[in-house]
C-alpha cells in the first residue's frame, strides 16, 4: 500500500465508540455545567453516571468475534480490554456515589472532581485497549494528569498541595523515565507497534545490553505508576494528602490503569524477554511486600495505612506477573481486579464516618465502630479480613492464587516470604477490628451518610463475601480471558 | 564524522543532567519543572536520532504528541504550584514536608 492511499483510509470507529462516547460526553458535561447553579449541580453527577452507563452499553454491545485492531494498529479491542473497561465503569460510579456526600459536606461538590474523573477513566480505557506505546504514552498521561489536578482541586487545602505536588514532580520523573525507556526500545526493535516490538523481541537474546537498558527505564516508569517499592515514595503522601474521595479514585479506579499498562508493555509487548524482566519485578515485588506491610504498621493515619497496605498489595500483583507463566498472569489480573473492590469498601467507610469539619482518617476514629453501627462495623471487618487474607473472603482466594502460581512455577521461597509478609501485615488489619469491637466509642453520633451510599457500601461488602463463598465464578472468567489473549 | 552514537550520547546526557537537576535541587520548585520539561526534551533527542537512523516516520510523529503533552503536563504543574503558593506563601522545596511516617 503506497502512503497516499493509506493516508485517505478511514479506520473503523465502531472498537473505540465507548471511547468517543466518553470524549463527548465529558465535553457536553464540561459546557453543562458552566450553566449549572450550585442548587442543581447534582444535574453535573447524573450526566457522569450516565456517560458511565452509555459507554457500558457500547461496549457491551461491540462484540467482535476476535480481536479487532484499529487506527493503523494503534488501538485493539480483545475481550480482556471490554471485560477490563466493564469493570472501569462500574468502580468508577461506585467512586462517584461514594464521593457524592462528602463532597457536597466540603463545598467541593463541583463539576471539576466528575469531569477530571471521567477524563482519568478515558485515560484508563486508552490504556487498557492501546496496542503502541504512543497510545500507552497518550492514555498514561491522560490519566495522570486528571490525578495530579484531582489531588490539588481542593484549593483552600495546603496539605492536598504539596501532596499534589509531590505527585506532580514524581509522577513527571516517572513518565520521562517511562519515554527515555520507550525511545531506546523503538531503536532496538525498530517499531512502536507493541505487536511488531513482540516480534522483533522474540529475536533478540533476553541478555541484549540495549534492550536490558530500554527495560529498565520502562520498569521504573511501571513501578512508579504501581507504587512499587523503591518507587513508592509518592503513594502514602499523595493517599494521606489528598482529599478522601479523590484517594478513593486513585486507590480503586485508577490502579486497573497501572495493570493495563503493566499487562500491555510488559506482557504483549516485551513477554519474549520475560526472564529478563521477570528478575527486576522479582526485586521490586520483594520490597514492596516487606516494606508496605512492616512501615503500615507503625502508621496511624488510616488513610496513609491503607497506603502502604496498596504498597504490599502491589508486591503481590507483581509476584503474580514476574512468574511469567499464564497461570501468573492470571492470578496477577484476579489479585488486582479482588484489590480494587477491596480498596473501594475501604475508602466508602472512611467516607461514611466522615462529615462536615471531620475527617475520620485517623484510625483513633474507628474506635467503638460496633458501638455506634454494628452494621458498618460488620462491613469494615469483611474489608479488613478480607485486605489480610482470611478466608473464606474474596481477598483470600486472591492471594491463594499468586501463591499456588509462584510455587507452581518453582518459587517457593518467594511464596514463603509472601505468606510471612502477609502474617505480619494481618497485625494493622486485625487492630482496626480490636479498635471497634473491644474498645469503647470516643463519641456516640449516630452514622450520617446517604441512604444510596449505605446501600451500596453493604452491596460492595456482600460483594467480597459472595466472591469469597463462591469464588469459581471471578477465577474461570480470568481464565478465559488469559487463555483468549495472544 | 557525527554519528547516531553522538547524537544519543548527547540525549543521555542531557536526561542525565535533568535528573541530576531534579534530586540536587532544594531550592525552587520552578527548577523542578523545568528539569522536567529538559528531561522530555532529551527523549525527543532520543526519537528524532533513532527515526533518521530507521527512516521510520513514526518517531517524528511521538514528538509532535510528546511537545503536546508536556505544554499540558506544565500548565497543570504551574496551575497546582500556583495553588501552593497562595497556602503556603512559599515555593520552597525543601518546606514541602508537612506529612511524615
Amino acid at each position: 500500500m503506497t502512503v497516499g492511499e493509506s493516508a485517505f483510509l478511514i479506520p473503523e470507529f465502531a472498537p473505540a465508540a465507548a471511547e468517543i462516547v466518553v470524549l463527548c460526553m465529558a465535553c457536553v458535561v464540561l459546557v453543562v455545567d458552566l450553566f449549572v447553579s450550585d442548587r442543581h449541580r447534582w444535574i453535573t453527577y447524573g450526566l457522569c453516571l450516565l456517560t458511565l452507563l452509555m459507554a457500558a452499553m457500547a461496549t457491551a454491545m461491540y462484540v467482535p468475534r476476535e480481536t479487532v485492531l484499529t487506527f493503523s494498529g494503534t488501538f485493539v479491542s480483545d475481550p480482556l480490554a471490554r471485560v477490563l473497561k466493564l469493570f472501569t465503569y462500574s468502580v468508577t460510579a461506585v467512586v462517584f456515589l461514594y464521593s457524592k456526600d462528602y463532597l457536597r459536606e466540603r463545598e467541593l461538590f463541583r463539576g471539576e472532581y466528575y469531569l477530571l474523573g471521567l477524563f482519568a477513566t478515558l485515560g484508563i480505557m486508552v490504556l487498557i485497549s492501546a496496542h503502541s506505546m504512543l497510545t500507552v504514552y497518550l492514555g498514561l498521561e491522560l490519566l495522570s494528569l486528571s490525578l495530579y489536578a484531582m489531588v490539588a482541586f481542593s484549593r483552600d487545602d495546603p496539605v492536598a498541595a504539596e501532596s499534589a505536588m509531590k505527585y506532580f514532580v514524581l509522577g513527571a520523573i516517572a513518565s520521562g523515565c517511562f519515554l527515555f525507556g520507550t525511545s531506546i526500545l523503538y531503536g532496538v526493535t525498530g517499531s512502536l507497534d507493541l505487536g511488531q516490538i513482540s516480534r522483533a523481541v522474540a529475536t533478540l537474546d533476553g541478555l541484549n545490553i540495549h534492550l536490558l537498558f530500554a527495560l529498565s527505564f520502562i520498569l521504573v516508569g511501571v513501578g512508579f505508576k504501581f507504587g512499587a517499592v523503591p518507587f513508592h515514595m509518592w503513594v502514602p503522601d499523595v493517599y494521606q494528602g489528598a482529599p478522601t474521595s479523590v484517594t478513593l479514585f486513585i486507590g480503586s479506579a485508577a490502579k486497573i490503569g497501572s495493570l493495563a499498562l503493566l499487562m500491555r508493555v510488559l506482557v504483549e509487548g516485551l513477554g519474549g524477554v520475560q526472564e529478563s524482566w521477570g528478575g527486576m519485578l522479582l526485586v521490586l515485588s520483594i520490597l514492596s511486600m516487606g516494606i508496605g506491610n512492616v512501615v503500615a504498621i507503625a502508621q496511624t493515619n488510616l488513610k496513609r495505612m491503607l497506603g502502604y497496605s496498596t504498597i504490599s498489595h502491589v508486591g503481590f500483583i507483581l509476584m503474580g506477573f514476574l512468574v511469567g507463566t499464564r497461570e501468573g498472569i492470571e492470578a496477577a489480573l484476579y489479585y488486582t481486579i479482588a484489590y480494587v473492590i477491596m480498596a473501594a469498601a475501604a475508602f466508602g467507610m472512611i467516607l461514611l464516618l466522615s462529615r462536615r469539619g471531620f475527617e475520620a482518617d485517623e484510625l483513633e476514629d474507628f474506635r467503638g465502630l460496633n458501638a455506634r453501627s454494628r452494621w458498618f462495623a460488620g462491613v469494615m471487618l469483611v474489608v479488613m479480613f478480607s485486605m489480610a487474607g482470611v478466608p473464606p473472603f474474596l481477598g483470600f482466594w486472591a492471594k491463594l492464587a499468586v501463591l499456588g502460581a509462584a510455587v507452581d512455577a518453582g518459587l517457593t521461597w518467594l511464596a514463603v516470604a509472601g505468606v510471612i509478609f502477609s502474617v505480619i501485615g494481618a497485625f494493622y488489619y486485625l487492630r482496626v477490628i480490636k479498635l471497634m469491637y473491644f474498645d469503647e466509642p470516643s463519641e456516640t453520633l449516630k452514622l450520617g451518610g446517604g441512604s444510596d451510599l449505605k446501600l451500596v457500601l453493604s452491596l460492595n461488602a456482600a460483594l467480597i463475601v459472595l466472591l469469597g463463598i463462591f469464588p469459581e465464578g471471578l477465577i474461570s472468567l480470568f481464565n478465559q480471558l488469559v487463555m483468549s489473549a495472544p | 564524522m557525527i554519528g547516531v552514537a553522538h547524537y544519543l550520547t548527547l540525549a543521555g546526557l542531557l536526561f542525565a543532567l535533568s535528573v541530576a537537576g531534579i534530586f540536587l535541587n532544594r531550592k525552587n520548585v520552578i527548577i523542578l519543572l523545568m528539569c522536567i520539561e529538559l528531561m522530555l526534551l532529551a527523549v525527543n533527542f532520543n526519537f528524532i536520532t533513532l527515526s533518521r537512523f530507521l527512516g521510520d516516520a513514526a518517531g517524528q510523529v511521538f514528538v509532535f504528541f510528546i511537545l503536546t503533552v508536556a505544554a499540558a503536563e506544565s500548565a497543570i504543574g504551574l496551575a497546582i504550584l500556583v495553588v501552593l503558593f497562595r497556602s503556603r506563601r512559599s515555593i520552597n522545596v525543601e518546606e514541602l514536608d508537612s506529612m511524615k511516617g
